[in-house]
């Protein structure tokens, strides 16, 4: 394994590892003020234990994402100073307001945790509502440092250094609203549907489980909406790649000759080599119409670009049609869970829905990831699209094989204890003997 | 203000930060090390006060250190560059470490409370917040004996391994482990009513100050050679006279404090000591950021990112410290516990249940 691989694959391994948490981190702070407002509205003590086990799994997230991100801070250094010393500079400002809105959240978190009977019900609401908005913001101030890297702005180049710095120009970079908006949203949708979903499949064997009917009723009022919202979200951000890295739409939607009416291949196994993809479903008209919503619109193909500048195409592609395939699902499925709450006043009544739901429950991830893979491998072998490659940012530093087995290691094992803990404290159902002692008015007044 | 004068500031506010990470940071990983070390009839129930006092707010301070990576890589980025690459072995250690102590000690938190899991998760937790300060003294160390700002040549351990692998930055790597102990110590004195508990934890103060005392003394003979510009700087500086005997004065009050139990005083006493003794390094090297050639002004971005950042500095700070004074109120006004016992427990299995 060379040592660019090996940087570039702890990259991905540290990035694929930390962006779960960090997306629970923006999630499940909403569902935790969900629940606890329905409990100080209505009373229901299921609610709040709702709130409390919510706010359990989300400190054991949250721990572990707040470390891993740190892992990230230092590995943009360890790995790609070449890129930090000429972009850190340019690029350092929303990764600051980043780090102000992580200690926001951080605070908050404490507060709320540990804070539920230091302070008042409403102060502990509120201080709920700021981890959410502060764990949105932070989310959404690191997405604007990635899409500079998909489109950079606010500098020049001048004799391979960058002068004519604008770190506000840098910061609202041209794809930065398309990112920012498809990953708040991609948040969202999967704590949402993996919430909802294991809920919905511990009702398929626990039918009127009043604990998981509400925690299904709440996941979806946060999954749902921004799942129906991902198409068009997602629409809006291939235009831009379309417009601005014609190469990585290219890759993604496999499309090798530059053509009008150029048609939309689903699925299949893009050959580099030949510019065939075999076993695909082709829609004439389609890619002109999705990526300039017009049927006639020439896109440009790969062949159009040096073959060096090429990402890798099976991996792009592959994993674009995977995101679009979960993504599509879950509006699908969220809309259908719209009708049937609509007819009768319950989601829980069709138990087809559940049994979608629960399948849905590891979508959205799965989707991130895969968006994620499109975003960054779809860049290469660009670090700064078209101004850094990524070969030439990274360190002198040899056997970067060791840093890359060893952190690879210890993610898989913190993921296996994390989805245990997660399994036995939050996820099983509360047991008959501890509900009659939990909900005992006695344990209430302790609350 | 002139882009020098800006560059200075920030670099002011760095330094700031990395103080702010060594106070509260540090007593948090010195809470470790008294974990480890906890002993004698009252051994669990000084490890609850201990992770009592820690959950709150250990992910808050925390962030003073990504704050302070933050500024270093928007504001002076060949630095930042250039430890990672120089320091590239200890950095990434010392991330094991905080990987693994930070989520140790959540999963002790949040796991069963049966003796084995505790116990397995509570070694972890201890153990990783026993490594990581001496790895953070280490690559402090070496940035201070100007090994990590020249440049290199030869072959993997002369680029990578040498820079940073001296006696005198593993001293460094001492003090700063004594440091964060002796800070626990002393905080942790606040942290229960039980007069018993207090005495343990002050008289593991009064101990680790002794440690800290014979630490600096290591630290400033080995700098006589290894780190000349930062010992000349401590020695032979305008302002070495007055930091000596204001750091003099502040230990003196921390032990006497702490001998009349007098620990609101010495809380605050600690602080001024630990402090004083930090910044003796940024100011013995200044205006050198990694000795001898990296140097504040050669090193800063262009102006505009280093005034937007001071905008955003002064923004953020309008809401992180109204909102850290208050998870401070909130948590540290007081023990939470009047009996001291059972703290871990108080707060997390009730939620277990």
């Amino acid at each position: 394994m060379s040592d660019l691989l090996a940087a570039r694959s702890q990259m991905a391994v540290s990035l694929a590892f930390h962006i779960i948490f960090a997306v629970v981190g923006i999630g499940m702070p909403v569902l935790m003020v969900i629940a606890e407002r329905r409990w100080q509205k209505t009373g229901d003590p299921i609610h709040l234990d709702l709130a409390r086990r919510w706010s359990k799994g989300t400190a054991i997230l949250f721990a572990v994402g707040a470390v891993s991100g740190t892992v990230l801070s230092f590995e943009l250094g360890l790995l790609w100073p070449g890129f930090m010393e000429l972009a850190g500079g340019i690029i350092g400002m929303p990764f600051s307001l980043e780090g102000f809105a992580f200690f926001t959240e951080a605070i908050f978190l404490g507060i709320y945790l540990y804070g539920w009977d230091r302070i008042s019900p409403r102060a502990h609401l509120w201080a709920g509502i700021a981890v959410a908005v502060s764990g949105a913001a932070s989310g959404i101030f690191v997405v604007m440092a990635n899409s500079w890297m998909n489109s950079p702005a606010g500098f020049d180049m001048v004799g391979g250094r960058p002068v004519n710095v604008d770190p506000v120009a840098a910061m609202l970079n041209p794809m930065a609203f398309q990112q920012t908006l498809h990953m708040t949203l991609a948040a969202y949708a999967a704590t949402g549907f993996a919430v909802a979903g294991i809920h919905a499949f511990l009702l398929l064997l626990d039918r009127d489980n009043a604990f998981h009917r509400r925690a299904l009723s709440a996941a979806l009022v946060l999954g749902a909406p921004a799942a129906v919202l991902q198409p068009i979200s997602g629409d809006i951000s291939a235009r831009s790649v379309a417009a601005r890295q014609p190469v990585k739409l290219a890759a993604m939607e496999s499309h090798f000759e530059t053509m009008a009416d150029a048609p939309l291949i689903i699925g299949g196994f893009p050959d580099a080599e030949t510019g065939e993809t075999p076993y695909a479903i082709k829609i004439p008209y389609g890619l002109s119409l999705l990526a300039f919503h017009d049927p006639h619109a020439v896109v440009r193909g790969l062949n159009d670009f040096p073959r060096e500048d090429w990402p890798n195409v099976p991996i792009v592609h592959t994993a674009f049609q995977i995101m679009v395939a979960l993504g599509t699902y879950m509006a699908l499925v969220s809309l259908w869970a719209g009708w049937v709450a609509l007819r009768l006043r319950d989601v829980t009544l069709s138990r087809p829905l559940l049994r979608a739901l629960a399948l849905g429950a590891p979508m959205g991830f799965i989707a991130i990831e895969a968006g994620w893979t499109v975003t960054e491998v779809g860049r290469q072998p660009w670090i700064i699209h078209g101004v850094l490659r990524t070969a030439d940012a990274v360190t002198p530093m040899p056997g970067l094989v060791v840093p890359f087995v060893l952190f690879t290691l210890l993610y898989c094992f913190l993921g296996v204890i994390v989805g245990w803990l997660l399994y036995r404290q939050i996820i099983r159902s509360p047991k008959s003997s501890e509900w009659s002692r939990r909900y005992t008015p006695a344990t209430l007044r302790r609350v | 203000m002139s882009e020098l004068r800006l560059a200075d500031v920030l670099a002011a506010v760095l330094a700031l930060s990395l103080n702010a990470y060594v106070l509260f940071g540090g007593a948090d990983f010195g809470g470790g090390v008294w974990d480890l070390l906890a002993s004698g009839p009252r051994r669990n129930r000084q490890r609850e006060v201990i992770a009592h006092a820690i959950g709150p707010i250990w992910e808050a301070n925390h962030v003073w250190l990504i704050l302070a990576i933050v500024l270093t890589f928007t504001c002076f980025p060949p630095v930042y560059a250039r430890l990672g690459t120089v320091l590239h072995i200890p950095l990434t250690l010392m991330l094991v470490g905080i990987v693994l102590r930070g989520s140790a000690f959540t999963f002790r938190t949040y796991d069963s409370q049966h003796d084995a899991a505790q116990r397995r998760w509570g070694r972890m937790f201890a153990s990783a917040s026993v490594i990581t300060p001496v790895l953070l003294g280490i690559s402090i160390g070496a940035v201070a004996s100007g090994r990590v700002g020249v440049e290199t040549s030869g072959g993997f351990v002369q680029q990578f391994v040498d820079p940073w692998l001296t006696p005198f930055s593993l001293s460094v790597g001492l003090l700063a482990l004594t440091l964060f102990a002796f800070l626990a110590a002393v905080f942790l004195t606040l942290e229960t009513n039980d007069r018993e508990l207090s005495d343990d934890f002050r008289l593991r103060a009064l101990a680790s100050g002794v440690a800290v005392f014979l630490g600096s003394g290591l630290v400033l003979l080995l700098a006589d050679e290894a780190a000349p510009m930062v010992r000349s700087g401590l020695v032979g500086s305008p302002w070495s006279l007055p930091l000596h005997l204001a750091t003099g004065l502040a230990a003196v009050g921390v032990f006497a404090a702490l001998w009349l139990r007098r620990y609101r005083l010495a809380r605050l006493a600690v602080g001024l000591q630990v402090s004083l003794i930090f910044w003796g390094w940024p100011l013995a090297q200044y205006p050198f950021l990694l000795p001898p050639s990296y140097t504040i002004a050669n090193t800063a971005a262009p102006e505009p990112t280093l005034r937007l950042t001071l905008i955003a500095l002064l923004g953020g700070g309008l809401i992180l410290l109204p909102s850290l004074w208050y998870l401070f109120r909130v948590f540290k006004s007081g023990p939470a516990d009047p009996d001291g016992s059972g703290s871990l427990h108080h707060s997390s299995d009730r939620l277990h249940q």
